[in-house]
């Protein structure tokens, strides 16, 4: 694989990356979905994949918290290697926030329920610090009138918005999004992006699958463009845009920008 | 019409139906319960004896498991389940017998509720750090249950019926009181026939419809 610059981002020596992948592979049957794959994420850096459908940028996001176990190599998260299911697992997990394309709230619970379930059952925050604190990040997300209703009762925005909230709740060391606004109506996505960008300017470590390129160019240290299960380029969002390297980058490009 | 009836304990009978039915329902949902979370447990052991055993018992006639509690556990391995006479102790087997039964469908029906349930549900609070049981408990089961009301309602049906089983150990439900008065009262059988009739259909008809709606109102909205 190739890697261009390493992007941008304050790696330092002292501390471990944040999420460190090395010669990780993966296959679906006969499928390579993940080719080899290394990666390092300082903290505190915006990651933005971007790559065709198929590409395996998914499959690398969810093998971070290890929703999908990898066949060989080793992925790190804050220097720890993933350990195999179980206690351990769940409590690396807890560390590790992750929104959905499909949301995946709670659909028996309420809104505040969804966002209280991990302090609580998890962390063993008491139930009314954990719905102190769920009110706060309802409220900086934008939804706290809603948060006594269902989640079949909110827009797919808001719904998108309170899984935000639920995986902010558990004060993740990073943030995983895989593909948060693809299963948005287009006038609800840039609530969801306002909500990353300022999560983004917080400083919070997060690794985002999007198509949304509005997003990369202006929330992004970094883009990771993906191929055929592959990291084709590895560059900084305006190196990325203004001057791909690779014919694949300039053909997805040149697909998408065109429109 | 009706005057033979006052010679005899119907509503007693029926009590103890009831009563049958009771335990044996909140044992057989506890049990299939379990069941089900082995059947779909990472553990292969406990995937393993959950499927064996559902595909055992559920195959075996009822009628066979409630003498063999009475044969088998009682009679030979003197089982008695804590019971001081032999009528607590049949009605204690029965419902053993019942519950071992029951819980094999409790167990089928709960786990096609579970596959109802989205696989993001689980991977989500997965990602928030639950372990499996956590996941299976709060999230899962929860979701599960509500979509599998109405088969719980018609297996809930059919164990009310199958208490009637209960009358071979000599268990002194509705059923045995009825064989008793067919022999006594031939006179008037088709009558006997109604009664007991009557008091099941009293028994069944109005969980059925409860039920009925509360699967309405539990409903999960997605």
């Amino acid at each position: 694989m190739s890697t261009e610059a390493s992007g941008s981002g304050g790696a330092s020596t002292a501390t471990p990356p944040m999420i460190k992948a090395a010669s990780v592979d993966k296959y679906f049957g006969d499928l390579h979905v993940l080719k080899n794959i290394d990666i390092e994420v300082p903290r505190g850096q915006v990651v933005v994949v971007l790559g065709p459908s198929g590409s395996g940028k998914s499959t690398l996001c969810r093998a971070i918290n290890r929703l999908e176990p990898v066949d060989s190599g080793t992925i790190e998260v804050d220097g720890e290697p993933l350990p195999a299911e179980g206690k351990a697992l769940a409590a690396l997990r807890a560390d590790v926030g992750m929104v959905f394309q499909q949301f995946n709230l709670f659909a028996h619970k309420s809104i505040v329920e969804n966002v209280t379930l991990g302090p609580v059952k998890v962390r063993k925050v008491s139930q009314s610090e954990a719905r102190t604190t769920a009110m706060e990040l309802l409220e900086r997300v934008g939804i706290a009138d809603q948060a006594d209703k269902y989640p079949a009762q909110l827009s797919g925005g808001q719904q998108q918005r309170a899984a935000i909230a639920r995986a902010l709740a558990m004060k993740p060391k990073v943030m995983l999004f895989d593909e948060p606004t693809s299963a948005l109506d287009p006038e609800m996505v840039q609530e969801v992006l306002d909500t990353m960008t300022s999560l983004a300017d917080e400083g919070m470590t997060m690794v985002v699958v999007t198509h949304e390129m509005g997003f990369a160019r202006r929330a992004a240290h970094r883009v990771l463009f993906m191929a055929d299960g592959e990291v084709v380029e590895d560059s900084t969002p305006g190196d990325f845009f203004s001057d791909p390297k690779t014919d694949r980058a300039k053909d997805f490009l040149g697909k998408i920008l065109t429109h | 019409m009706f005057d033979f009836l006052t010679e005899y304990d119907v509503l007693g009978a029926f009590w103890v139906t009831v009563q049958l039915t009771v335990y044996s329902a909140i044992g057989s949902l506890i049990w299939g319960t379990i069941l089900a979370g082995m059947r779909v447990s990472p553990v292969p052991v406990m995937r393993a004896f959950g499927t064996a055993y559902v595909n055992t018992v559920r195959n075996i006639p009822l009628t066979l498991i409630i003498i063999a509690m009475s044969l088998g556990l009682y009679q030979t391995l003197n089982v008695a389940l804590a019971g001081d006479t032999i009528t607590t102790t049949n009605f204690r087997l029965a419902i053993l017998g019942f519950v071992l039964y029951t819980s094999t469908f409790v167990c089928e029906s709960l786990r096609s509720g579970i596959n109802t349930v989205p696989v993001g549900q689980a991977e989500a609070a997965r990602a928030l750090g639950l372990g499996f049981g956590q996941v299976l408990r709060m999230i899962v089961l929860p979701q599960a249950f509500r979509s599998v009301i109405g088969p719980l309602t018609s297996v809930l049906i059919a164990l009310t019926k199958n208490t009637t089983v209960a009358s071979t150990i000599g268990v002194a439900e509705a059923s045995l009181l009825m064989s008793e008065m067919i022999e006594n009262e031939s006179d008037v059988i088709g009558l006997v026939f109604m009664t007991f009739a009557m008091g099941f259909v009293i028994l069944t008809l109005p969980v059925g419809l409860l039920l009925g709606r509360v699967a309405k109102k539990a409903a999960v909205k997605r």
